[in-house]
């Protein structure tokens, strides 16, 4: 019998999807090895996300609002979520493979003596977690052979869990976390302003690459907004200040599979693949037929990409009338 | 001031992989190279010391001896100080203990700032500088865009979800660099010469006095991913449209 405490994702006081991407992962491993799952819910006036958490089926949503713990210091965070499995004897502690769980958890896992697995996949048939290493050329079962476990999962590779109704009580926890995030001082958050979908939660992402320079906005945008997309990006296209580093997808930005992609501009490196290649539908536009990245799209069209997606942005537009 | 930088080695990203026979990790005789992120890392350290007179930086390599050549030719002869060879198998090693010899590391040397890179490009764990912060309950500042240092701090930028993040860390702290932190200097001819004669210790694990050198996380198999196959090229915009409406019911 396990119990397992499961880390929300929340920004600015609104649970992130994420969560219950994290969610589908934590209900399969209960189903396997028996249990239950809890939630912790690290923040300052975090009470809604709290509430919209209670129809999920945890034995309890644990709060700890604090204004110290008001931004993700991994050193605070880490502690408070040690400190709250703990005292509730949770054995495995799991949260999203996002940039706040990355930071976290591992500081977690030291904290329980727990083992770690990264970026988790899937739960094998043998109880083994599978993850992708060398970039998604490969992918790795591995096993925790501690008793305590903490696991980040990868959203992309769940589908996000339903709710299941009833109303789990909320529990309050004392949190002192200021010792631990004492030598840590937030000075500022630069936050990309945009009204389009998260790319980890939206249907469709028209991404964009080097190959669109200084027009990446100019041809992104208007496709993005007939479709109701978020917009992705290559590392180049970032690297060259064409779009902001939240919109990177890839190994070593965000994996992202939404039901339909557009990579546009963008060769297709395996790097790039990393993220997106379980995508539903890939569309590439690239003037070059010689790119990888037409041995994975299912269409792929070979053209100019500041004539073709244009035109192609006033058909859809045409036919949504 | 005392900064302590990795240098791991790790398949090269073009490299063809192959499974090896116990099915654990892959077949050794591919090409290695500098783990990217180590680079930057690396280049780090060389600009904070360059703007900090008498800081001394250290390049830390785990494994087994051909790590030396990297720890040689990626971090002393672009100009880092000397060099530390952990000599361990890389395949009993896994992030947590790769840590805890850091940590062991760090108790000889008393660094002012551990480098790493926020992921080593094999393994792709993005775990060993966090487990380390933890384990010496230092302050962490991961995925670092941008380092400053002065009067006993870092104030470090990182590349998060949703945008860019601003720290202020007190010394002694563990940085992981991002990509875009810097652009990696070359080794030059006179640095590669020099680098033969720095000074390189060899220590054991056994020499470090952790508690533990077990494992906490073991790869049992790796497969091979289901690929993708490649779809049609339409011939315009329209067919495109066409697909995707009727096809693929996608729009
Ligand atoms: C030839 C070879 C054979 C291997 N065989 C096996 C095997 O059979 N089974 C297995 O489980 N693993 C094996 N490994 C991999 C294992 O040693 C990984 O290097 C280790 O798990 C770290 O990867 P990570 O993804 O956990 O690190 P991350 O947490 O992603 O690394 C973060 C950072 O930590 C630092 N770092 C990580 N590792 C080192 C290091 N060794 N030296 C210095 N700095 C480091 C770097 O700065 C890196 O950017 C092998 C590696 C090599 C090169
Ligand atoms: C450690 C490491 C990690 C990395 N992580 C990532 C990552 O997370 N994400 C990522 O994306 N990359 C990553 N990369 C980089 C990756 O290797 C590639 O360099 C990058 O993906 C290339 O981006 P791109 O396709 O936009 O640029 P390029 O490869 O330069 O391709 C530009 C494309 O645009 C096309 N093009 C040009 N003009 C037009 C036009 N008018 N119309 C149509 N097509 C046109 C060209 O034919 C070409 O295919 C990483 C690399 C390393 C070493």
């Amino acid at each position: 019998m396990s119990k397992v405490l499961i880390l929300a994702e929340h920004d600015k006081g609104a649970l992130k999807k994420v969560t219950l991407n994290t969610l589908a992962f934590a209900r399969q491993y209960v189903a396997k090895f028996g249990g239950s799952y809890d939630f912790a819910v690290l923040g300052h006036n975090v009470g809604a996300v709290a509430t919209a958490l209670q129809g999920f089926g945890a034995g309890a949503v644990h709060v700890a609002d604090h204004a110290d713990l008001a931004h993700p210091i991994a050193s605070a965070w880490g502690k408070v979520l040690a400190d709250l499995a703990k005292s509730i004897g949770a054995d495995v502690v799991v949260g999203p493979a996002s940039t706040t769980g990355k930071d976290v958890l591992p500081r977690t896992a030291v904290r329980l003596g727990a083992g770690m697995a990264s970026d988790i996949i899937a739960l094998t048939d043998s109880g083994a977690f599978a993850r992708p290493m060398w970039a998604g050329n490969l992918t790795g079962n591995v096993k925790i052979s501690t008793a305590n476990k903490v696991i980040s999962v990868r959203a992309s590779a769940f589908d996000a869990a339903e709710a299941t109704g009833g109303s789990s009580p909320i529990q309050a926890v004392a949190a002192d976390p200021a010792l631990a995030g004492s030598r840590v001082k937030f000075v500022s958050f630069d936050g990309v302003q945009s009204s389009r979908p998260d790319l980890a939660e939206a249907a469709i992402i028209v991404a964009g690459g080097r190959g669109l320079k200084d027009r990446f906005g100019a041809v992104t945008e208007p496709l993005a907004d007939v479709l109701g997309a978020a917009i992705g990006a290559s590392r180049a296209a970032v690297d060259d200040g064409f779009a902001p580093n939240d919109y990177q997808i890839g190994q070593t930005g965000k994996v992202v599979a939404p039901q339909l992609y557009f990579a546009i501009a963008i060769s297709g490196a395996v790097q790039h693949l990393a993220g997106m290649k379980n995508s539903k539908v890939i569309v590439a536009i690239n003037k070059n037929a010689d790119e990888p990245i037409f041995k994975v799209a299912d269409y792929g069209l070979v053209a100019d990409a500041f004539v073709a997606v244009p035109e192609l942005t006033a058909q859809i537009k045409a036919l949504r009338g | 001031m005392k900064i302590l930088v990795s240098a791991k080695r790790v398949s090269d990203p073009n490299a063809k992989l192959a499974i090896a026979k116990d099915g654990k990790w892959i077949e050794g005789d591919v090409e290695y190279i500098l783990n990217p992120f180590c680079e930057n890392a690396i280049e780090a350290a060389l600009q904070i010391a360059e703007a900090n007179d008498g800081t001394e930086t250290v390049a830390i390599g785990i494994g087994d001896d051909e790590t030396a050549r990297f720890i040689r030719q990626g971090a002393l002869a672009r100009g880092i100080d000397r060099g530390i060879l952990v000599s361990a198998e890389e395949e009993t090693i896994d992030s947590d203990l790769i840590a805890r010899i850091y940590a062991g590391v760090v108790h000889r040397e008393s660094p002012d700032i551990v480098l790493l890179g926020k992921q080593a490009i094999d393994g792709d764990s993005n775990q060993v500088g966090q487990l380390l912060a933890e384990y010496l309950g230092w302050p962490q500042a991961t995925f670092a865009s941008k380092i400053e240092v002065a009067d006993g701090k870092a104030i470090v930028t990182r590349e998060v979800d949703g945008g860019l993040e601003t720290l202020e860390v007190t010394l002694p702290a563990v940085i992981t660099a991002d990509l875009r932190l810097n652009e990696p200097r070359f080794a030059s001819l006179a640095g590669i010469m020099k680098a033969k004669k720095k000074p390189f210790d060899e220590l054991e694990i056994d020499d470090l006095d952790l508690d533990d050198t077990g494992t906490k996380v073991q790869v049992v198999g790796l497969t091979t991913p289901s690929g993708r196959k490649a779809g049609v090229i339409v011939k315009d915009v329209e067919e495109l449209v066409q697909k995707l409406r009727s096809e693929a019911r996608a729009i």
